[in-house]
């Protein structure tokens, strides 16, 4: 196809369009789409404020360095505790949200607080229960088997890498900490021979 | 009362925890009546957004009753029925008096580069979500709005986010008579954002998508044209010869952060948390996009960096436009669409779960099983 000064193709004429689509144009005007422009000032909110009034219980509520102060407002929900709550606290005291250390550790964070969570419940009067919490009895009654194969589902497409993502650091933890353990044994035999 | 709570990635059960209370003299306490699972929770469960703490209640899209005002709530009285948009917001920062509510500066400690958010873990501020009996609502006087009279109450809670952000994902493609708009993504926002194309008064709507079942839905829901990029190979050229070899006009991005068709970027992503999200989508955004289209971002991403292809978009001489939708100022144009016949937002609604049974209605979204496009959550049934 050469490339000329027109739009290739045509689409369907406005008529067309109209007749087969409700509301079809609408709000074509771009006047008529309520968030552009994206920033008008002066809107009315229903704030009867200009600053809100501080939150009560706002010791040790941890905070991005960014904040010059607590916002006035925060959520209450699951504190900071344990260990991972040492490791957040560290990445909020310590790192920009323009470092990725912040994030990382915050993703440490989570896996440490999931494992003891986990942990702690075992000594619980409800453990955790893998077939439940992973709500996979849901799938009675929508073919949990054949589902599982030529239907595009969503887990299964990448379920050949688990093994490897889960296992391999494991593997290769092993490995450096065997190589390790030689190596240092090899030299102990070493200088022992040496004598 | 009982809520859904967090028990570490794909992992979660209910639980009798505390009833909130008021914690702030603007707070309200809503009764939820509906609440839904969004795609974006799925990053969550997957355990893919940084601070997501163990016992934490996700759900950002609910309306209930409210039970309970603080002493400086003005405008909301216990017994009002209301819908809530998913950000919480001041009304009163520098943002906030700009319209910009997803990017208000007073409700977050945690981050400055996002606002509040309904349980979406302390990322966004450490808000327990709606996916409970009960639940907080900062700033009563702001966010919720009483649900009119002749808005049914399924569609009320998809404009709490889902379709109210797919509009908003198409206002910000920013699209003019005639244009040809392609859409990644046939989830609820995706359906949303092509439906709300046409209202814009899009010429052609493409949607993307891998799975049959969502890419019917797109053509009956939204009445698009499909393409599944499993089936085509390479889904930029094949997007490219659909539009004589310019490229759309806009795209928009409703897969976010893990979109599959790349392996690598699947597995430091999804898998290894390594990046703020596998950004396929937006790179197929940004190369089917014509040079100087629009490319509009309504996926979710993480806060980490990704592997974006941002010399093309240079070079392309692309706009790109972004944000999490400031819902409540889409919702007077919506309900005059509904009450048009234009739209029915609820036709996006496949499944309805009690609370008890979050799990397994989480495990099918995950899975993408059942035909699942938006389920709802009951915590009454």
């Amino acid at each position: 196809m050469p490339y000329t000064s027109n739009k290739p193709g045509s689409p369907a004429s406005p008529d067309d369009l109209r007749a087969r689509i409700p509301g079809w144009g609408a709000d074509a005007d771009p006047a008529q789409r309520p968030a552009v422009p994206r920033e008008q000032p002066g809107i009315e909110t229903g704030a009867h404020w200009d600053l809100p009034e501080d939150q009560p219980g706002r010791g040790g509520r941890e905070k991005s360095v960014e904040h010059e102060r607590l916002t006035p407002v925060f959520g209450t929900a699951q504190p900071l505790r344990g260990v991972a709550g040492k490791v957040r606290r560290y990445a909020y005291d310590t790192y920009s949200e323009g470092q990725t250390a912040h994030w990382l550790l915050l993703v440490l964070g989570d896996r440490v607080d999931s494992t003891t969570a986990h942990v702690k419940s075992l000594f619980s009067r409800r453990p955790d229960d893998p077939i439940t919490q992973s709500g996979i009895l849901g799938e009675r009654g929508h073919r949990p088997f054949a589902s599982r194969f030529g239907r595009g589902r969503a887990d299964l497409k990448h379920a050949w890498l688990d093994p490897i993502l889960v296992l391999g650091p494991w593997v290769v933890t092993a490995l450096v900490a065997f190589r390790l353990v030689r190596g240092l044994s090899r030299g102990v035999l070493l200088r022992k021979e040496q004598r | 009362m009982k809520a859904m709570t967090y028990r570490g990635p794909y992992k979660l059960r209910v639980e009798d925890k505390p009833e909130p209370k008021i914690e702030h003299p603007n707070d309200a306490i809503v009764r939820v009546e509906l609440a839904a699972i969004c795609g974006s929770d799925l990053h969550l469960y997957h355990g893919m957004m940084p601070d997501t703490r163990i016992g934490h209640t996700f759900g950002h899209e609910f309306i209930g009753t409210v039970m309970q005002v603080g002493g400086s709530v003005e405008r909301l009285r216990v017994g009002d029925r209301v819908m809530v948009p998913f950000n919480i917001y001041c009304g009163s920062c520098y943002f906030c008096a700009r319209g910009l509510f997803s990017n208000c500066h007073n409700v977050n400690p945690n981050a400055t580069a996002i606002g509040g958010i309904y349980g979406y873990s302390h990322s966004t501020g450490g808000y327990d979500g709606g996916q409970a009996e009960m639940v907080r609502v900062p700033f009563a006087d702001v966010g919720p709005s009483v649900i009119p009279d002749d808005i049914a109450d399924e569609d009320a809670l998809l404009l709490t986010d889902a379709f109210s952000t797919g509009y908003f994902g198409a206002q910000l493609a920013d699209i003019a008579e005639g244009d040809t708009a392609v859409v990644f993504g046939a989830g609820p926002v995706g359906l949303a954002a092509a439906r709300s194309c046409w209202l814009m008064g899009a010429g052609r709507v493409i949607v993307v998508d891998h799975l049959d079942y969502r890419l019917q839905k797109a053509r009956e829901f939204a009445y698009a044209e499909t393409v599944a990029f499993t089936q085509v190979g390479d889904i930029v050229r094949e997007l490219k010869r659909m539009t004589g070899g310019l490229g759309a006009d806009a795209a928009i991005d409703a897969v976010g952060a893990e979109a599959d068709g790349h392996v690598i970027q699947h597995v430091t992503s999804a898998k290894l948390k390594m990046q703020g999200g596998s950004p396929v989508a937006l790179n197929w955004a940004i190369d089917s996009v014509r040079k100087g289209g629009t490319v509009s971002v309504m996926g979710a991403y993480g806060p980490m960096f990704s592997a974006v292809r941002f010399g093309d978009a240079m070079n392309k001489g692309l706009t790109l436009r972004m944000n999490q939708a400031p819902v409540k100022r889409q919702w007077p144009r919506l309900f005059e669409h509904i009450r048009a016949g234009y739209l029915r937002p609820s036709d996006l609604i496949t499944h309805r779960i009690p609370l008890d049974h979050i799990a397994e209605g989480y495990h099918l979204f995950s899975t993408k099983l059942d035909d699942i496009i938006k389920p709802v959550i009951v915590p009454a049934s």
